[in-house]
């Protein structure tokens, strides 16, 4: 049976129920304990599970993330929190160089049951340091798989299997969806946690999109079916991998794509995705892919040009049109 | 002291603290958006530290800064319009509350994460003894900030190479909700120097005098090329860590020692999810402002006269800098572009 919940009270969920299963589950971060979390996710844990399993750190990114990879190393499940993808920059070395790393340099000895939680993304005027994607930089790292869940569901369900996942998982959230609502299903049983879902089906144009850009393009193709345009919105959930399959299943079908991201669209996730598809599907496709992403700026804190630096339903639209050349 | 230079600190405390809940005003009427950490509490140290430096000193601060920024000279329309995040805001609408910049007055911004004030700060250091220049450059950061890696790495090289750097510490107890014994072995944060051998001293930051002496003796030992120094102001905030945290995590027992120190503190006593209005913190009773204007009456140094019209005059600043601030453009795209390319000289790239 399926319930209505908050993004955030999914996630938070997600924890109670690890936790409550396996003792080697243990959270740390800023204000996660006492304080319940920025944005609510570890509510009612540091009360239940006390504060070795929910651990309010210092503001020391660096070292709180490398703790993480350290006790991951003996076997531990710890889901580090850092409070936003921008100070993630602060806990680089641990991600890229350990996490990533250990693994593979010891020739497969250790287990790296590593998550590393945070929202990325477009808030709301929260100026140029704290309004950053930084997922493309992730994705450009072997020994690293990215979830991106969109929904509650989702939520729910990859982050209970990034836990229980042995391989060090960057999950990213956003800050806009942690109080989007959606209905839960805690019974049903999860997809591969990188498989790709169809949100959406038409034969016009293949959407792919992922986090808080799969509700937009949801907004986007309804709008675009009042016109006749019919399209097909596909949620990757994951970034790397990514569901390729069920990419180019649909884009043989449509023979057009489009790709929207909120970060920036040079070098960004766009790229890879146009690029692997434009390989697999080439002959599919009756127009080149099109990438729709975010301005070529640091975002701005006026709230008008903000608004102007990441897609809009309207400007998704206006692209899919002319990919459809209408 | 001299009694102008105490009038000075006085009015700028209550140019602050009126600012400052005129802005929370705004943001709850939708003007400013985003994060706004608020200074309500904490006025005595950056007046204290700020009129005791020279305009050729260089100043690094935080997201918590337009006290700094104005008391530094930025005009409280220029502040308040990037607040608004308009085009004649100091930093033209671009950054907001949290990046405040004013080159002209050697204000080198407002850093939103955490621990970036130090590097930066010693970079600027080491320019100004490498040029071999009579300036010194204040940092400052808050308790919370003292456990990112920078600190120790920054503190180290400045001692190291004697760079003029006064590092000032708003000892505010709060790393946004957790205490300062929850996150610092060591919560004496001036004790922290010593593994670097600069010197430290804790002063009483809801003191201005006792902050202004502090720094003023700082920065002349820092000006006789004797290399870095540390202080520690003990302060409060009476508001919660910013507009977006209504601060009720508090605990009583703490709350009811401050209320001994400071009785202000009485309206954010834990039962209240709110925040107190300036006439509870008015009726509260003496804090760091009613402080030192009750250490000037003693001294026959200020009339009830002199007081009214020096709040009239504040509240006035403050009307005029909303109103200069509303009156002011949006900044549009191209704005932004000409920013993100303010150094490539008329170059054509491709
Ligand atoms: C690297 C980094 N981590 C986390 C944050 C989120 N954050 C903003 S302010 C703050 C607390 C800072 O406390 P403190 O240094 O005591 O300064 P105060 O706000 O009390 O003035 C935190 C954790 C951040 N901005 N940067
Ligand atoms: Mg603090």
């Amino acid at each position: 049976m399926a319930e209505e919940m908050l993004y955030w009270q999914a996630l938070n969920r997600a924890l109670d129920a690890e936790m409550a299963l396996d003792e080697s589950v243990f959270i740390l971060g800023e204000d996660v304990g006492l304080y319940g979390g920025s944005y609510r996710v570890t509510e009612g844990l540091y009360a239940r599970y006390g504060e070795w399993r929910v651990r309010d750190t210092p503001i020391s990114e660096g070292s709180f993330t490398g703790l993480g990879v350290g006790a991951a190393l003996v076997g531990m499940r710890p889901v580090v929190e850092i409070m936003t993808i921008n100070f993630s920059l602060l806990a680089l070395d641990a991600i890229v160089n350990m996490a990533a790393k250990v693994p593979f340099m010891s020739g497969g000895q250790f287990p790296m049951a590593l998550v590393i939680r945070m929202p990325g993304g477009v808030a709301k005027q929260l100026a140029a340091q704290h309004s950053q994607r930084l997922e493309q930089m992730y994705m450009n790292v072997p020994g690293l798989r990215i979830a991106v869940p969109a929904t509650s569901q989702d939520a729910w369900w990859q982050l209970r299997q990034a836990i229980r996942s042995d391989e060090p998982i960057v999950f990213i959230e956003h800050e806009l969806l942690y109080f989007s609502k959606g209905p839960v299903d805690l019974e049903a049983e999860a997809p591969p946690m990188h498989r790709a879902r169809v949100h959406r089906q038409g034969r016009d144009l293949t959407i792919v999109a992922y986090s808080r850009m799969l509700d937009l393009s949801l907004r986007a193709a309804a709008q675009l079916a009042e016109e006749g345009i019919e399209a097909t919105v596909i949620d990757l959930r994951s970034l790397r991998p990514i569901d390729w399959d069920t990419c180019v299943a649909s884009v043989e079908q449509t023979h057009r794509l489009l790709v929207v991201e909120e970060d920036s669209r040079f070098a960004g996730s766009g790229a890879e995705i146009a690029a692997e598809l434009a390989e697999r599907c080439f002959y599919h496709l009756d127009v080149p892919p099109a990438r729709l992403g975010g301005r070529e700026l640091p975002t701005p804190y006026n709230g008008t040009s903000e608004a102007q630096c990441i897609p809009r339903p309207s400007d998704i639209v206006a692209a899919a049109r002319r990919l459809c050349g209408t | 002291m001299d009694r102008e230079t105490q009038l000075a600190m006085l009015r700028d405390m209550l140019l602050a603290r009126a600012f400052e809940e005129r802005a929370a005003e705004e943001y709850t009427k939708g003007n400013i958006a985003g994060f706004l950490h608020l200074y309500p509490g904490e006025e005595a140290v950056a007046v204290g530290v700020l009129h005791a430096a020279e305009p050729s000193d260089y100043i690094v601060s935080t997201y918590r800064e337009h006290v700094h920024a104005m008391v530094r000279g930025i005009p409280p329309r220029r502040v308040m319009a990037e607040l608004f995040g308009r085009r004649h805001g100091c930093s033209r609408g671009m950054g907001g509350s949290m990046h405040l910049f004013d080159r002209e007055r050697r204000f080198m911004g407002g850093y939103a994460i955490v621990g970036e004030t130090y590097p930066v700060a010693i970079g600027i250091g080491y320019a100004v003894a490498m040029r071999g220049l009579p300036e010194a450059v204040i940092c400052f950061f808050g308790d919370g900030a003292v456990n990112q890696g920078t600190f120790h790495e920054s503190l180290n090289m400045a001692a190291l190479w004697r760079l003029p750097v006064l590092f000032v510490c708003e000892n505010n107890r709060y790393q946004i909700g957790t205490e300062i014994h929850r996150h610092s072995a060591v919560a004496e944060v001036y004790k922290r120097a010593c593994a670097h051998r600069i010197p430290a001293r804790r002063v009483d930051g809801m003191d201005v005098m006792a902050v202004y002496q502090a720094t003023a003796e700082a920065l002349g030992e820092i000006r006789s090329e004797t290399g870095p120094r540390l202080i520690e102001c003990e302060t409060y905030r009476y508001r919660g860590h910013s507009m977006a945290d209504p601060g009720t995590y508090r605990p009583k027992v703490e709350v009811q020692a401050y209320e001994r120190k400071d009785p202000i503190t009485v309206a954010i006593a834990e039962t209240l999810p709110r925040y107190p209005t300036p006439e509870e913190i008015a009726a509260a009773g003496p804090d760091a402002i009613e402080g030192l204007i009750g250490a000037m009456n003693d001294a026959g140094r200020l009339t009830a006269a002199q007081l009214d019209a020096l709040k009239a005059e504040v509240t006035q600043v403050v009307e005029d800098a909303v109103a200069f601030a509303a009156a002011s453009p949006e900044p549009t795209l191209a704005d932004a572009q000409a920013a993100l390319d303010c150094n490539r000289n008329g170059e054509v790239l491709i």
